[in-house]
Parts: structure tokens; C-alpha cells; sequence
């Protein structure tokens, strides 16, 4: 093992960290604003997923692809919203979990009635393809680069948004006090609609992003939901902050636990049972994380605002 | 969901020999991940009917949403209130596990299509159950013989860790001469490749073999091409069959993997098959499909010679395989698994469409190695 492998690890562990916050940013905004569990939130990434993949197929281009998704992803969230959630904010989580449930149902087989059952193609822009040379000492790919980047921006973009501009202040407000805003005669209707498709547009943007070095199909959306989950419990539910520290703890756990423990099994084992017992051991990492941090801190790492 | 395809003829006309007719159960994956495997199996299987146009044979087909519980709510149904007399159609080994020991131990007939598990190759295999695909270590072997064969003398080897995973690699290791680079086992249904990529770079390897089915094989070669690694890749069939191909795009390019069948295959069966499948439902076979074409044909063979209320006489005639297997020369081994060729095939662009094209023979008339164990 040398250092530059452990590096390399370490920057696909950040990144694999700022995928995950993409994916969860949008909701745990939802749950932090509206109290709302949204089971759906995988579909939309989904969705916004294979809108990139169709537009980048017609048009040959993946930036309009991702354009796409974007709107796609935020107009399918405030159709859902609109049609839908609407009226579940009085109900209980069990109605929210069951409805939301149902609706991954609906998605998923319209899904494949509309574009069949194989998996659709996209792969990631010519300019991005080839990978780059990190101080002459590794090549690593300039999509996963461009992937922390989109994270960076993304995370300093719902920064400004929700610390600075009168939104993020009616969101926060919100966030704190339901009836009260609603009194002020802020129209609670329509902000609950921008924040559920700006959640909606993140997991398309986060989907098609994924999409083109993942597989584009139905059901992708599924076991990333469970990995967001995981991230903000973790981070503490309904903080954005949270989400953004826990997606990076879980991204980097989980990746140096696949790449550390069957290395350390090795000391202990023959090479046959370390890979066995390393792999069953790194894909256990991240609950054992999550377990740990709510021994401690049973409401996550960062208090939000649905705690 | 459910779908009856009744392939009656509706015509006067009555055949010559009043055989029973025999009722087949198909329970396959429709819906959710996986299901353009059981898509094809089916439509493959439904084409064979169709040109048969036997009016004794008749199909009923439900999904099983790749849930072992609902596979087994489906025979029991099928068998107790359908009376079917054969079933088939199972994709998936953890759902053969849980529907074909029951089925076959009520006397009704099993004609695996996909999943082949060693338990029922080895020790619990039975009389009532046939293989009509292969056992799950073969294209696993017919690839660690094919790197035995070219000299790669440090392969890195990965599959999920879960039992099929562990047998893909326990099938790879049995026939490859040589040392390993690394070993490892991925979480199953992970999409993310990054961590394992810069391991094998670091790991000095000269070639990797990986079992990733589905969406996770996708990944990780679209991950695999961005990363700037060139070893050249192995994997079986699954990975780089028709249906996956369009998805993983050109990284597929020059892939070997193995299989016991190719649309290039040089026998009458195969070319008439290959071509009514195109025009029949728009696009080329997969394995899977030719799978359910052969296992439909088998059915269809074995109903030309003995009565399927006579379960002895219809078994025989079953175990004689007589039928045009689209893969060329087919029969049974005594644990009603196939003997049959398993050749390397490599991915090529053809018409500005992907595909395989064979480019050796890896194994001949190979056979598996759990077969010693059976009693039959």
C-alpha cells in the first residue's frame, strides 16, 4: 500500500461523499421545511436521470441533458407536490411514508412502460472523458472531479440561498414555525411547492449526474435512497449542514472500509477469507458509523429543524 | 399481471395422436430490476410455442417480481389450482432454491431456463428437475481456462458477496492455472467502483475478471473506462449480453466473455431463430432468450414421443434432448445439466450496433463438476 493509493482513495471517498450529498440535500431540505417523509425522492432522481439520458440521446449533448433534468425532475416534484403531498402535511409519517411509497410504484412502472425495461445509454461529455494527472503522481477521472466540483457549488449555492435571500429567509421561517409564517401572510402554499421542486430538481441533477457513470434503469433510484437516509440521520435531519458533513463521513467511511478492511483481514486470514470477511465487514461500515454517532448523539450530528 | 397464452388452435382440426395436452407454468421476472431477463426468457420461450403451433401445449405465465415468497405462492398456485403439469421460467438461483425442491417433490416437472445452483446439480438433484441453461460455475470456469489459455498470469478477480458472486469466483479459480492479483468482494447492488479501480491499479494485475450482473456491471465499466486503467477484461456472458450492451456503450469494446451461445453460432436451429426472433419483437436475442427458445423446444420434443400423464416415459423422453438446440450440440449429463461447448466470445460494433461475435472454443462438451454427487 503506498500513500498515493491512500490519497486516491481518499479523494474517491470525498467524492463518493459529494454524490451522496446531492442526493440527500433535497431531502432533508423537504423534511426540515414541510416535516414531510418523502419516499418518492428516489424517483426523481430517477426521473431526472433519464430525462439527461433521452435529451443527451436526441441531441447528442449531455449538458442539455442535464438542463433537462433539472427542469424535468422540478416539474415532476411540483406535480407530486401539487397533486399529492399537498395533502399529507396534516397527516401522519405512517400516511406520508405509505403514499410516497406508492407513488416510487407508479414512477417506476410508467418508467418502464414508457422506455421498456433494458437500461438506457449515457455516458459522460468528450471534454470529461479522459481522466487528468493529479501532480504527476495519479491519473483520476475528470467526471469525478467535475462531480465534487457540481457538490461544491451546490453546497455554497443552498448556503446563499437559505442564509441570504428573503426565500431562504420564508424557508427558515418556515422551518421554525408553520402557523406563524402562514399569519404573516406568506403564502405557505406556494413556498411548500419551491421547496419541494428545488429537493426535486437537486435529485435529478444528482440522478443524471450519477446516471452517466452508473446505469440508467428503473429502480436505480432505491439503494441510493437508503444511502441518503443513512446521511441525514447521521447528519441530523432537516440540516443542510448536517446532510453536507454526513454525505462526506458516510462517502469516506464507506470507501476506505472497502479498501482498508479486507487489506487489514490479510493479517488475519488467508487471502480467500480475508476478501471474505473484509467485504462482508465494509458493507456493514456505514450502519456500524450511523449506530455509533446516534449512541452518542441521538440526533445527529447537527441539530435540524425536524429534530 | 397475469397473462394467459393459450396456444390453441381454434380450427377442426384433430390430431392424429389424442396425447394429453400438457400445461406449462411459467413463472419468471416481469417487473422490477432484472426483468429484461425474464422478458426474454419469456419471449424466447413464447416463440418457440408460437411456431410449434401445437394445439396440445399451452402457457401460463406470472410474474414473480424476482420476490422468492411470491415465487412460491405462484407454483403452489399454479400447481394446485392451474394444474400444471411442467414448470419453468425461474431467472434467479435464490428463487429456483425456494420453488423447485417443492415442485419437483410433488411430481411436477422443473426445466430451469436461467439459474443453475450447485445444490441442485450436486446432492439434491432429482429426477423431475432439468437444466436447460447451465450450472452456474461453467462460464465462470470457461473464462479462469480462457485466462489459463492467453497467459495472463495475474488477474484481479471480483464479483457481489453473495452466494452466486462466490461461486462465480470459486467457477473462475477452478480452471485458472495461476496466481491472483487480488480478490474482492463487492457489496451487491453497489454502484459505485472507484474504490476497487484504484486497487487494481495499485494492485500490478494483467487482467481483471468480474462477475457484476446487471446495472452493477454497467457501472463499473463506464467507471472502468474513465479511469484511464487499459487491462483488458473478462467476465461471463451476463455482463456484455444484447440486452446490457447498448447501456455500457463503446467501453464494452473488446471485451472476451463466455457463453454457450452467440447469434453467430453456424447451425440451421440458430440462424432461423436469430432471424424470426428479430422480426418477430425488433431486436437481436440475448442468451436468456435462447435459453427459453431451447427449453420450449425440449417441452415440444419430448411431447412428440410419450404422454406427460406418464411421468417415467415423458422423463425419458425429456433426458434424450431430442431437439435442434440453438447452441449447436446439446445433451444431458446424469445430472440432467448440460454437456455442451462454451466459447469465448469478444464484443464488437456490427452494423453501428453492439455485439459478440465468438472468437474461440473454451470448453468442449463440458459438464460441471457437482454432477459426481448426484444420485440419480
Amino acid at each position: 500500500m503506498t500513500l498515493t493509493l491512500f490519497f486516491e482513495q481518499l479523494l474517491n471517498g470525498i467524492q463518493f461523499g459529494m454524490m451522496l450529498f446531492l442526493m440527500s440535500a433535497g431531502l432533508t431540505l423537504v423534511f426540515g421545511v414541510m416535516g414531510l417523509i418523502n419516499l418518492a425522492h428516489g424517483v426523481l432522481y430517477m426521473v431526472g436521470a433519464f430525462a439527461c439520458a433521452l435529451v443527451a440521446g436526441i441531441t447528442g449533448s449531455f449538458w442539455l441533458g442535464l438542463v433537462a433534468s433539472l427542469i424535468v425532475a422540478a416539474m415532476a416534484g411540483a406535480l407530486i407536490e401539487v397533486g399529492v403531498i399537498r395533502r399529507l402535511y396534516k397527516r401522519d409519517h405512517l400516511d406520508q411514508v405509505l403514499a410516497t411509497y406508492a407513488l416510487i410504484l407508479i414512477f417506476s412502472e410508467a418508467t418502464r412502460w414508457l422506455f421498456g425495461s433494458f437500461p438506457l445509454y449515457l455516458d459522460v461529455p468528450d471534454i470529461l472523458a479522459q481522466p487528468i494527472s493529479l501532480f504527476g503522481l495519479l491519473d483520476y477521472s475528470s467526471y469525478r472531479l467535475f462531480i465534487i466540483f457540481v457538490g461544491i457549488i451546490v453546497a455554497i449555492g443552498l448556503y446563499l440561498l437559505i442564509t441570504k435571500t428573503r426565500l431562504g429567509m420564508r424557508i427558515r421561517a418556515g422551518e421554525s414555525d408553520r402557523e406563524m409564517i402562514a399569519a404573516l401572510g406568506v403564502d405557505i402554499r406556494t413556498l411548500y411547492t419551491l421547496v419541494f421542486a428545488l429537493g426535486a430538481a437537486l435529485a435529478g441533477i444528482a440522478g443524471a449526474l450519477l446516471g452517466a457513470v452508473q446505469s440508467v434503469e428503473v429502480g436505480m433510484g432505491g439503494p441510493v435512497l437508503i444511502l441518503a437516509f443513512v446521511v441525514i440521520v447521521i447528519g441530523g435531519i432537516g440540516s443542510i449542514k448536517g446532510a453536507f458533513i454526513g454525505a462526506l463521513l458516510v462517502g469516506v467511511v464507506d470507501t476506505m472500509g472497502r479498501f482498508l478492511l479486507p487489506y487489514l483481514m490479510t493479517f488475519l486470514f488467508s487471502p480467500e477469507t480475508a476478501a471474505n470477511v473484509g467485504g462482508a465487514l465494509s458493507s456493514i461500515a456505514i450502519y456500524i458509523l450511523m449506530a455509533g454517532i446516534l449512541i452518542v448523539k441521538p440526533k445527529g450530528l447537527i441539530k435540524g429543524a425536524g429534530s | 399481471m397475469k397473462k394467459i397464452a393459450l396456444a390453441m388452435a381454434l380450427g377442426l382440426s384433430v390430431t392424429a395422436l389424442s396425447a394429453a395436452p400438457v400445461k406449462v407454468g411459467m413463472i419468471t421476472t416481469l417487473t422490477g430490476g432484472g426483468a429484461s431477463l425474464g422478458i426474454d426468457i419469456r419471449d424466447g420461450f413464447m416463440l418457440a410455442v408460437k411456431q410449434a403451433n401445437n394445439p396440445d401445449l399451452s402457457v401460463v405465465v406470472e410474474d414473480d417480481a424476482r420476490k422468492p415468497p411470491l415465487a412460491v405462492q405462484i407454483a403452489d398456485k399454479m400447481i394446485q389450482r392451474e394444474k400444471v403439469d411442467i414448470l419453468t421460467g425461474i431467472v434467479w438461483s435464490n428463487l429456483a432454491m425456494a420453488v423447485v425442491p417443492s415442485a419437483v417433490a410433488q411430481g411436477k416437472f422443473y426445466l430451469s431456463p436461467n439459474a443453475g445452483p450447485s445444490a441442485l446439480a450436486g446432492k439434491r438433484c432429482h429426477e423431475n428437475y432439468f437444466n436447460v441453461a447451465w450450472q452456474n460455475d461453467n462460464l465462470h470456469e470457461a473464462m479462469g481456462s480462457y485466462a489459463t489459455k492467453t497467459g495472463y498470469s495475474k488477474p484481479y478477480i471480483l464479483a457481489p458477496n453473495y452466494p452466486a458472486g462466490k461461486d462465480a469466483l470459486t467457477g473462475f479459480k477452478r480452471l485458472f492455472k495461476g496466481k491472483l492479483a487480488g480478490e474482492t468482494y463487492t457489496k451487491l447492488g453497489q454502484k459505485d467502483y472507484a474504490a476497487e479501480i484504484a486497487q487494481i491499479r495499485a494492485s500490478g494485475a494483467d487482467s481483471i475478471y468480474f462477475f457484476l450482473p446487471g446495472g452493477m456491471g454497467i457501472s463499473f465499466m463506464k467507471q472502468y473506462t474513465q479511469s484511464g486503467v487499459r487491462l483488458p477484461i473478462m467476465g461471463p456472458a451476463f455482463s456484455f449480453d444484447q440486452g446490457i450492451l447498448k447501456a455500457v456503450g463503446k467501453a464494452a469494446l473488446g471485451v472476451k466473455n463466455s457463453s454457450q451461445w452467440n447469434k453467430d453460432l453456424d447451425n440451421a436451429a440458430n440462424q432461423a431463430f436469430v432471424k424470426s426472433f428479430s422480426s418477430e419483437y425488433g431486436r437481436l436475442p440475448s442468451l436468456y432468450a435462447s435459453q427459453g427458445f431451447d427449453t420450449a423446444n425440449l417441452i415440444l420434443s419430448a411431447m412428440k414421443t410419450a404422454d406427460v400423464k406418464d411421468t417415467d416415459a415423458f422423463r425419458a423422453a425429456l433426458n434424450k434432448a431430442d431437439f435442434n438446440s440453438v447452441r449447436g450440440d446439446f445433451k444431458f449429463a446424469a445430472n440432467q445439466h448440460p454437456i455442451q461447448n462454451i466459447y469465448v466470445r469478444e464484443v464488437i460494433e456490427e452494423n453501428g450496433v453492439l455485439t459478440n461475435k465468438v472468437i474461440s472454443t473454451a470448453l468442449e462438451n463440458h459438464s460441471d463438476v457437482y454432477g459426481a454427487k448426484c444420485k440419480l
